[in-house]
């Protein structure tokens, strides 16, 4: 029996898909099944970020209606042994499945794979209702800003009152030069203020955006600080003790030169 | 002192300490009114002490969670605000 992890976030654009993606590609690399789930009907995504777009032929919504099973729907990854993809239909709404078809087809699935991960819609409502009803644990996205810290904490409140307790934290998109000078929140801020343990910190990477582009995530370029950051996450998920991990800040030159005027001063 | 602070204003503080400050402050009027059972269970216990000391009219008590700018100008500040119509003083020496 496997386990059904939701990734949501409340606010859009925090990087739930690329979260799903990752991990989801990395646990692969741990050599785990795994199917990510885009539960974001209307608004399909995660084939993209997946570089899996070109071979979908049945969706979501036509497995729940009997118009394919489950096993055609399913798309396996090439690259990755042991991946695959659920993905969303795009041309219906989120109120084509019902919480109760949701719940029987997840349940199907944790029966099949190691991990189930749901990439979840932005938002409170009916699509977030059904992305999760199956899921038995949550991993809550946020950025380092102030409107999607409280979304995150609205979303923690929801999760609780659904009874997913004690979800985790992934910070995406850290500055560290601006949490150095003060003008970013910092981990400690953010643990603070939502009360929840952390998951991992993903460093704002301009790799994200060329992986992207290219349709191959992050986790399969070794040199990648998010990518390093993202397989470790999904280690931690796979129940291994692995250190947060401290990455190296580039200073800007005017920061250097500070620097330099601070050592002289002592 | 490095020469670089003197001429960078330094009496500004961080944003990020503002932004942690809002937060918190925002945060507490949020989880408040999503949760009705909050609300209603610290109702129920104002309503008890102050029964006690004075008899209220209970159907017209009002209880709620506002946003008010305080005295120091602060915006935005959480502030419970009680509405709780007194029927007659209880007279305690008599007890």
């Amino acid at each position: 029996m496997g386990k059904v992890i939701v990734i949501t976030s409340g606010k859009g654009g925090v990087g739930k898909t690329t979260a799903t993606a990752n991990i989801g590609t990395a646990l692969a690399k741990l050599e785990k099944t795994v199917v990510v789930v885009d539960a974001d009907i209307g608004l399909r995504n995660l084939d993209v970020v997946l570089g899996l777009e070109n071979r979908i032929v049945y969706d979501i919504v036509d497995v729940v209606e009997g118009v394919a099973r489950l096993r055609q729907a399913l798309i396996k990854d090439k690259k990755h042994q042991g991946l695959h993809l659920l993905p969303a239909a795009q041309t219906k709404d989120k109120n084509a499945i019902s919480p109760e078809q949701m719940k029987e087809l997840i349940g199907q699935l944790k029966e099949k794979f190691d991990y189930v991960l749901i990439d979840c819609p932005a938002g409170i409502e009916q699509g977030f209702k059904n992305a999760i009803v199956g899921a038995d644990e949550a991993v809550v996205v946020t950025t380092p800003e102030v409107s999607a810290v409280r979304d995150a904490d609205r979303i923690i409140g929801l999760l609780e009152a659904a009874e997913i307790h004690d979800p985790k934290l992934i910070i995406n998109r850290l500055r560290y030069d601006m949490v150095k000078r003060g003008d970013m929140m910092n981990t400690d801020d953010m643990l603070d203020i939502l009360a929840i343990d952390l998951l991992g910190v993903v460093p704002d990477d301009e790799s994200i955006v060329i992986s992207t582009n290219r349709g191959d995530p992050v986790v399969n370029q070794i040199a990648s600080m998010a990518g390093e950051s993202f397989r470790n996450i999904a280690r931690r998920i796979n129940g291994e003790n692995v250190p947060f991990e401290e990455f190296k800040i580039e200073l800007g030159f005017m920061e250097r030169v500070r620097g330099l005027f601070k050592i002289n001063s002592h | 002192m490095s020469i670089f602070k003197w001429f960078t204003n330094n009496t500004a503080k961080k944003s990020k300490n503002v932004a942690k400050e809002r937060l918190q402050l925002v945060l507490i009027h949020d989880r408040a009114n999503s949760s009705p059972e909050f609300i209603d269970s610290l109702k129920n216990d104002i309503m008890e002490v102050i029964s006690k000391y004075i008899e209220i009219d209970e159907s017209s008590f009002n209880i709620e969670m506002v946003q008010t700018d305080d005295d120091t100008g602060a915006k935005g500040r959480p502030a419970l605000v009680a509405n709780i119509p007194i029927k007659k003083m209880k007279d305690r020496t008599r007890e």
